[in-house]
């Protein structure tokens, strides 16, 4: 259906096949989130990893920072409509946290939890094989707390909520359940590419 | 968090004619959708908008919705200069125009009257739309809740719904309205001629019977952060507040 008088601001040539459907390109770096921007402190921050309820693993900012490190250069896209390309992080891949923790991924769902309770799901296959990490550093610097630090989830091929914001866990679980925002009708999966933004597309 | 709404179903995209525009301030207007079947929506929650250019190009944005439960979907837009979507609605639509919307979504920046009170609702500029359905849900299905409305404008004549939220304020229920104009000087007792800061916040909740069970901030993603900290140094534990962030 083409709107009456609408023409559009093209994205320039270069986007062709990397900006998804519906998206707009910025040079900003907006902020979402469903609620005040906790200030988490270091000092206390753990990182633990659960298989089922169970803890296999726990980690201190400390020891958490003497982890192997990765650097991923990638286009990001919000729900809300925005994709920003080229985002520069450093982090600890979910391969590393596994070998650290001794582990190979045991179970087919993950739920990444944060420390103001949010909860995001994601499919353990989207975590590893370099896929993702959890960044404790953006554009050369520590992650500011409006943007997810000290600590975030980064799966930039999923929508950007994908990647929680002020993480403190990854749970490995035998079932999708659903997280936060997907519980408030956001879709399961998340893939920017095919439009998956809300829980019946 | 245990108030939330069941989660929103927004379904396909479908058509909406704009039935109506209504300038608000020299800035914002009004579009009034009519949709059929009218969806159903709840206070706080947005619609998407889709626009088609002829060779298939499409556009997308989200807009809160402004009009209470029950009635005709009230969109309302402020224009940014060099804006793609927004210049669209103020410069070229016109009434009988079609365009294509998805929703209502969001199930999580919500009010209900079964939420009950205290409220405090705070808005920065265009933020206040999501608030101003709040407010008139509020008005016309749980007037005794107690209920605040802390809006920030640049200028008095940039103060949407001015009249209308001057007239709720006067009825004497449990609605009250603070207007905090940025770049004028306040007109009214309790009104305020500068930015919204924690003393502003401490000194109107210093004046409420119990602390607030629900605070909804919105605006510019600056604005909100100012807000909630404001809110938090207040003593408001931050599993009460709710934000909802219009960009950067
Ligand atoms: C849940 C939600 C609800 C919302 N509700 C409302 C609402 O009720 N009312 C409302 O008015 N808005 C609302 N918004 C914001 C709205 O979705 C749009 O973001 C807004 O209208 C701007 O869209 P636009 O296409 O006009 O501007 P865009 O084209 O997206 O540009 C945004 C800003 O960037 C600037 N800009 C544009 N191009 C460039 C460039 N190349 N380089 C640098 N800067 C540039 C523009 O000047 C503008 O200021 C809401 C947003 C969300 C997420």
């Amino acid at each position: 259906m083409t709107t009456r008088g609408f023409t559009g601001r093209r994205p320039g040539q270069d986007t062709a096949g990397r900006l998804p459907p519906g998206q707009y390109l910025t040079q900003d770096f907006p902020v979402l989130s469903a609620g005040p921007t906790p200030r988490v402190r270091t000092e206390n921050w753990t990182f633990t990893l659960k298989v089922g309820p169970r803890p296999v693993a726990k980690w201190t900012w400390a020891e958490f920072g003497a982890l192997p490190r990765t650097r991923m250069t990638r286009d990001i896209h919000c729900v809300t409509k925005w994709s920003k390309f080229d985002t520069a992080w450093e982090g600890v891949s979910i391969d590393d946290l596994l070998l650290a923790a001794g582990i190979a991924a045991p179970m087919p769902y993950t739920l990444a939890h944060s420390v103001d309770g949010y909860s995001t799901n994601v499919p353990t296959a989207d975590l590893i094989g370099g896929k993702a990490m959890v960044a404790l550093a953006y554009d050369g610097a520590p992650i500011e707390a409006d943007h997810g630090g000290p600590a975030r989830l980064l799966v930039p091929h999923l929508y950007f909520w994908k990647s929680a914001k002020w993480i403190n866990g990854l749970q490995f679980t035998e079932r999708d359940t659903a997280g936060f925002w997907e519980l408030r009708g956001y879709h399961l999966y998340g893939d920017p590419f095919r439009e998956q933004r809300y829980s019946d597309d | 968090m245990t108030t939330d709404a069941p989660p929103a179903t927004p379904g396909r995209w479908r058509p909406a004619t704009i039935a109506r525009i209504a300038p608000l301030t020299p800035h914002v207007r009004s579009f009034f959708l009519s949709i059929d079947p009218p969806p159903r929506f709840q206070a706080g929650q947005h619609m998407d908008v889709r626009l088609t250019a002829p060779d298939g190009y499409q556009a997308q944005r989200s807009y809160s919705i402004a009009s209470a439960p029950g009635s005709t979907v009230e969109l309302t837009i402020e224009r940014l200069a060099d804006g793609e979507v927004s210049p669209f609605f103020h410069d070229v639509a016109v009434a009988g125009d079609e365009i294509e919307v998805r929703g209502p979504i969001g199930g999580h920046f919500v009010w209900q009257p079964a939420m009950g009170g205290p409220v405090l609702l705070i808005g920065g500029g265009s933020g206040v739309v999501p608030l101003m359905s709040m407010a008139r849900h509020h008005a016309a299905a749980a007037p005794a809740v107690p209920m605040r409305l802390l809006f920030s404008a640049r200028t008095w004549d940039e103060v949407i719904w001015r009249d209308e939220l001057l007239a709720l304020d006067a009825r004497g229920d449990g609605f009250g309205l603070t207007l905090a104009l940025t770049r004028d000087a306040p007109r009214r007792p309790g009104d305020h001629g500068r930015r919204v800061d924690a003393a502003m916040v401490a000194d109107l909740l210093a004046g409420w019977p119990a602390p607030p069970a629900h605070v909804f901030v919105c605006g510019a993603n600056p604005f909100v952060g100012v807000a909630v900290d404001a809110v938090l140094a207040a003593g408001v534990p931050p599993r009460r507040v709710r934000t909802e962030r219009y960009g950067g």
